[in-house]
């Protein structure tokens, strides 16, 4: 029997993507493990491999479709000796949730061969959705109880039921009528399909173009909404001279030139604020809505500028990986950052992230949070700057600007302080970056 | 109520002269209950006529009589004897107005128990109110009070349908008021409500309603007020009646001697389900008899039927309510 194929969940966010490329045509035969496609999730174009052998019987979605959502039918892929005319009789899918989330994008092809229901031509009619709670469980409530939290713009999931099995019922609501819960249901905001018009407006005698929003873009926006709206950030500024950085920079460059290796002032960087998480532990730790999760080991994100937006790959574990292993690895996920071929992977967890914008002349400036982190460190460009010496005289040392965003609820300004003191002091005292 | 139903029958009689009944043991025998007594000797055996025993024959004279012009009532001993006629009740006098385009009428009245009495077991026990309510173009009347046999039977009577009338032996002798008014009629189609209540709607019909009234006295002494509906026309219903009740009490609890399978407590639950699902708080329940031949045996056959017990406990289900 004909096997349907999935579009696939390549990240435990991800909801639906775009087909970007196709590999395959109609008519090609195919092994398990042969590229199928590419997609294009909320943050990287992923690749999507064969889990079984066949013969692509027919492409269900075009190269370049946007926003196809996960589970979403998108090829039927044809068994050994069987032709078009079998295509009629590929089973439907069963609905299923959104599987977690997949080490390799490599498996993440889902075919079922159970379901005896022809595809049909055209999607189901959507059905209004159960009532889930915010933890995605049904919510079981009489016909009656739902109709009069509706009209009293109450939500179910505040709502504890005291019928069987948690069912909510009449006396429920009335209850809750009396002794209102904290939260109501927002009213429904003005749908997004038509507010950019009222921008757009503004501007209806002007030359403009619309761009539409890619999934990079999309994500951008709705994190850092979410960050800027939800985190209360607070800020520590401070200079830290990065004389001895430099200078133990080019004696280590000069020692790793047979290796074709380079190291930059951002690997430092990165080393000092590993280190720093580990003798300050209680700033490497993320908020988690009711709780703190507190990471044992340094997960550093590091923000890679690409065309059309930026990344913020991990490196894990960079407390125990030397200057040269950071460096390399840096290099590798910047690459693959800007060929858009970061994996899931490599681009989520970590506590702590690196903003360094000194490379575009930026003294200082203060960055937003990427959640659920706890902190970002801000990096401004290196500059000559005048510092008393010892003897009283001023002299001129090279110092960076740099700005630690943390998230109050994780962590205080004194622990901040601290955690920043610690990055300040391995820079400083670079030597401590060796051991 | 056999005095309702005599009363009925003789009223009818002496207003029209087509009316005519005819049975096993109606005119000589004065009626295997006594409900035709005295029709013989005030109507005449043109008027009141003793049949074979033979359902089959005399329900296909009847609606024969009907067709050319008469009004007969015909009396079945009981209707589980009326199986065999029931071909002539469906098919002849149930859809011949509408074969003929409207040209052929069949203005009769089948009427007699219904249902189980006592120690008459598993053959002669039977409730056929889901029977001949599910056929479309009879009605389907079944009282449970005297004012309403003897009103709905003389509408009956009157109606140019056939309409089929379920009588129950238990109730014969069971007394009741019974307005006393020269000529009084109860429209068909329309339920009546019994009492009333704000907690949850009881629809019930027949002798289900004297389990139902005894369960809501039971209900009331523990605070909960049942509204009683008796729905006494099964065909047309009167669900207009049920709906607006239930959006009330916003919930409802069926009742009925008969089997649970296809029962009319199944009919009620789903017009409530389409017209006044945002209403309900909780399922309606059905209770039926059970879903067993009638038993012989006494105690068994109390168990088979509905008891108030089992009614009063389904209201505290639908009403949340915890077992006292």
């Amino acid at each position: 029997m004909p096997t349907t194929v999935l579009m696939p969940a390549l990240s435990p966010t991800m909801t639906d993507g775009n087909l970007a490329k196709w590999h395959v045509k109609e008519g090609d035969s195919v092994s398990s493990g042969d590229l199928l496609a590419e997609i294009e999730t909320d943050k990287a174009i992923m690749e999507f491999e064969a889990v079984e052998d066949g013969v692509v019987g027919k492409l269900l979605v075009a190269e370049g479709d946007a926003n196809i959502a996960v589970n979403q039918p998108i090829a039927i892929l044809l068994a050994d000796g069987e032709d078009e005319g079998d295509l009629a009789v590929a089973p439907e899918p069963e609905p299923r949730p959104v599987p977690p989330s997949q080490p390799s994008g490599a498996e993440t092809v889902q075919v079922t061969a159970e379901a005896a229901a022809p595809v049909p031509e055209t999607q189901p009619t959507p059905v209004a959705p159960s009532m889930p709670s915010a933890s995605g469980e049904r919510i079981f409530s009489s016909p009656l109880a739902r109709r009069l939290a509706r009209e009293n713009n109450l939500a179910l999931a505040d709502i504890a039921g005291s019928g069987p099995g948690g069912r909510i019922i009449k006396r429920d609501i009335e209850r809750t009528l009396q002794d209102p819960p904290v939260r109501a249901v927002e009213p429904p905001a003005r749908p997004a399909a038509e507010e950019w018009r009222t921008v757009a407006e503004m501007f209806a005698d002007r030359e403009f173009e619309e761009i539409p929003l890619d999934g990079m873009r999309r994500t951008i926006a709705a994190r850092l909404v979410e960050a800027k709206r939800t985190i209360p950030h607070f800020y520590l500024r401070r200079n830290i001279l990065l004389d001895e950085v430099v200078q133990l920079r080019s004696q280590i460059n000069d020692a790793l030139l047979p290796r074709g290796l380079k190291v930059s002032i951002n690997d430092f960087i990165i080393r000092a604020s590993a280190l720093a998480l580990q003798q300050v532990p209680d700033a490497n730790s993320v908020w988690a809505h009711d709780r703190i999760i507190r990471l044992k080991p340094s997960d550093v994100a590091v923000a890679v500028a690409v065309d059309g937006g930026l990344y913020t790959p991990v490196i894990r574990d960079a407390h125990e990986k030397s200057l040269a292993a950071l460096s390399e690895e840096m290099k590798a996920l910047a690459d693959k950052a800007r060929a858009r071929r970061l994996k899931p992977e490599e681009y989520t967890g970590g506590s702590f992230s690196i903003s360094n914008l000194g490379m575009y002349g930026i003294e200082n400036f203060d960055a937003v949070i990427n959640p659920p982190h706890g902190s970002i460190l801000a990096v401004g460009a290196g500059r000559r700057v005048p510092v008393e010496a010892a003897d009283g005289t001023a002299e001129f040392r090279t110092a960076i600007s740099v700005t630690l965003s943390c998230d109050h609820r994780v962590i205080d300004g004194a622990l901040g302080a601290r955690f920043l003191a610690e990055i300040a002091r391995h820079l400083e005292s670079p030597i401590s970056l060796l051991l | 109520m056999r005095q309702a139903l005599n009363e009925a029958m003789a009223e009818e009689m002496r207003r029209d002269p087509s009316v005519f009944l005819m049975g096993e043991e109606v005119a000589e025998y004065q009626g295997a209950y006594k409900v035709s007594e005295g029709l013989l000797q005030e109507f005449g055996t043109d008027r009141v006529v003793d049949t074979p025993i033979t359902e089959h024959g005399f329900a296909g004279l009847g609606v024969g009589a009907a067709f050319g012009g008469l009004r007969p009532i015909v009396e079945f001993m009981t209707f589980n004897f009326a199986m065999q006629g029931i071909d002539h009740i469906v098919n002849s006098a149930a859809k011949t107005l509408y074969m003929a385009g409207g040209q052929m009428p069949c203005p009769i009245v089948f009427r007699g128990p219904n249902g189980a009495a006592a120690r008459v077991a598993a053959q002669h026990s039977q409730d056929y109110a889901a029977w001949y309510a599910h056929v479309p173009s009879v009605k389907v009347v079944q009282p449970y009070s005297a004012a309403d046999a003897k009103g709905l039977l003389k509408s009956a009577i009157r109606d140019d349908n056939p309409v089929i009338v379920l009588e129950n032996e238990v109730l014969y002798g069971h007394s009741f008021e019974v307005p006393d008014l020269e000529d009084f009629t109860v429209p068909l189609g329309r339920a009546r409500i019994w009492r009333e209540g704000a907690d949850v709607t009881l629809v019930s019909f027949g002798i289900g309603m004297s389990h139902t009234l005894e369960a809501a006295g039971i209900l009331a002494d523990s605070g909960i007020e049942a509204e009683v509906v008796d729905l006494r026309t099964l065909r047309p219903m009167d669900t207009e009646t049920v709906v607006n009740s239930v959006r009330k009490t916003n919930r409802c609890v069926t009742v009925e001697e008969g089997w649970p399978v296809c029962s009319i407590g199944n009919h009620v639950g789903s017009v409530l389900m389409n017209e006044a699902f945002d209403w309900l708080d909780a399922p309606v329940i059905n209770c039926t008899g059970k879903d067993v031949p009638m038993p012989y045996a006494a105690n068994l056959e109390r168990l088979a039927l509905v008891t108030p017990a089992e009614i009063v406990e389904a209201v505290r289900a639908v009403t949340y309510s915890s077992t006292t």
